[in-house]
């Protein structure tokens, strides 16, 4: 049985609890609404940097990007969602070199891990922000990442020079 | 003392019109019969028109509480959501269930929704906007706001699921204990006004609101008012009857379409009661803001019309409980019985003695300063 002074300390310091706990409230009332109007803030819409929303592979204006066509990204896809399809080319001097024929990749089935991104060794391909990913049909989610007629990168300049 | 102020807006105007009318072009019996017919009409059109409003407030102050917008598609600020929402449930399918009692399965709803309905009765929703105003108001209001409790019940006997059953019992327990609370708080202002009749209870707060009348004992019945008031619609931290994370929806688990929206416009409209009864028995209901000796501010006072009143009073009443709801957590169904036994129940029946006290000694706050 709890002592007399108690049951009043007890009943005084709830009811202060509950007021701080309306006070709360009533701040949170007047604080600025969060939501976002999707389709009508498009063009302000701010997405976080580090969202992954869809794997590409920038080319730069030369049209040319740096993928290898090493395969590591395919590899180490859990869901066998990149295809890396290479071609093999011969060089002038009689070397047989590997190329890029076409990057496969396959959105519906991607988790978004990053796996692929981090172990690229070449940093050839990231995560982009384009989340409106919505299609009609599930054909449409198959890309080819690298665009029509680029090719590789050619190694720096400095490099060449030693 | 009546004082004659100029009201230009008053409602009661037309309705004297309107029996002046009657009365010179029928004989008696009509008189009566399209009067009631109208009061009728006018009493459920206010509950339709009063629950679609409530919802669109609760939805909007809700999601403010939540820093989000709420309601924003359907029209400017989503104001035909509510009407779109109703549209949608009357042409949903009431879906049978099966091993239900089925009689008692189909009353349940119309218990909930008499109930409240009853109520509008003798709510002065203004100078002379109350249907009947009897000399037991206060004694009506609490006898068939606790009708409710019997759809309740019957809601979850019927349903033939154990969830329903466990709602409708808590709700019981629950409605029973905390009716005594209110009535007991409105037994303590029933004891400062002196009278039962809510009219009567109006015209006397004209110069000073029962809240302020008894000092603290009245500040204590208000708080404890609205706490078993918020106890009594299942609302707020209270609505341990449909705790739906352990019951799914409670009582009213089975019901479907228009049946489940009985259940849900009885919700609204029981926290429109509590609030207007509140409103009328402890912060002068209709009855514009009055000063004693200031004869131009009443006057002014007087210009805005007294259901403005009455339903400021009342939205006042119920932002105070959409804020309840949204800041306190939901209390465990002994937590809550604890609250009622042990805390609310003590504090009122000494509360009620200091009232008795105050009144006999003659130290309210009309009585010191008279009149």
């Amino acid at each position: 049985m709890r002592s007399f002074p108690q049951y009043f300390s007890d009943l005084f310091g709830g009811i202060r609890s509950l007021l701080t706990g309306l006070s709360v409230t009533w701040m949170e009332l007047w604080t600025k609404k969060v939501t976002q109007q999707y389709p009508e803030n498009r063009k302000t819409l701010v997405i976080s940097d580090r969202f992954r929303a869809e794997l590409s592979m920038p080319h730069d204006d030369n049209n040319e990007h740096a993928c290898t066509a090493c395969g590591i990204c395919q590899m180490n896809c859990p869901n066998g969602t990149i295809r890396v399809i290479s071609r093999t080319l011969e060089t002038d001097d009689g070397k047989k070199k590997r190329e890029l024929d076409r990057y496969i990749y396959d959105l519906g089935t991607c988790t978004f891990c990053n796996l692929c991104v981090i172990s690229c060794p070449s940093d050839a391909i990231k995560f982009t922000n384009n989340f409106e990913n919505a299609t009609f049909t599930r054909s449409k989610l198959v890309q080819q990442l690298n665009k029509e007629g680029s090719k590789l990168r050619a190694k720096k300049p400095v490099a060449k020079a030693e | 003392m009546i004082l004659n102020y100029s009201q230009p807006l008053e409602l009661s105007k037309l309705t004297s019109w309107i029996d002046t009318a009657l009365q010179s072009a029928l004989p008696g019996f009509w008189v009566l019969f399209i009067e009631l017919l109208l009061v009728g009409i006018a009493l459920l059109a206010a509950y339709a028109v009063i629950a679609i409003i409530l919802i669109y407030v609760e939805r909007k102050v809700t999601a403010f509480f939540q820093a989000r917008v709420g309601p924003n598609r359907v029209g400017k600020y989503g104001i035909f959501q509510t009407i779109a929402d109703v549209l949608k449930i009357l042409i949903k399918e009431i879906i049978q269930i099966n091993r239900v009692d089925k009689f008692l399965f189909f009353t349940a709803p119309f218990f909930m929704v008499v109930a409240s309905m009853l109520t509008f009765g003798v709510i002065p929703f203004g100078q002379g906007l109350q249907a009947i105003d009897f000399n037991i108001g206060v004694l009506y209001v609490t006898a068939v706001s606790s009708l409710g409790i019997i759809g309740v019940l019957l809601a979850g006997w019927s349903s033939n699921n154990k969830y329903s059953m466990i709602g409708a019992m808590r709700s019981g327990a629950q409605f029973v204990s905390y009716e005594l609370s209110a009535g007991f708080a409105l037994m303590t202002m029933v004891v400062l006004s002196g009278t039962m009749q809510l009219g009567e209870m109006v015209e006397t707060q004209r110069y000073c609101w029962n809240i302020f009348n008894g000092h603290l004992a009245s500040l204590v019945a208000f708080v404890i008012y609205l706490i078993s008031g918020h106890a009594e619609t299942n609302r707020g931290p209270f609505d341990l009857p449909e705790a739906e994370s352990e019951l799914t929806a409670g009582y009213h688990t089975e019901y479907s379409g228009l049946q489940f929206g009985f259940f849900y416009l009885a919700e609204y409209l029981n926290m429109f009661i509590i609030a207007a009864i509140a409103a009328t028995v402890f912060l002068g209901g209709w009855m514009p803001v009055q000063i004693w000796g200031w004869d131009a501010f009443n006057q002014l006072m007087w210009y805005i019309p007294s259901y403005v009143w009455f339903f400021g009073k009342v939205g006042v009443l119920i932002f105070f409980s959409l804020w309840v709801r949204w800041s306190f957590p939901r209390l465990r169904i002994d937590q809550l019985l604890n609250l009622e036994w042990k805390y609310l129940l003590p504090i009122n029946l000494v509360n009620i003695l200091i009232m008795v006290l105050i009144v006999l000694s003659g130290l309210t706050l009309t009585d010191i300063f008279g009149k």
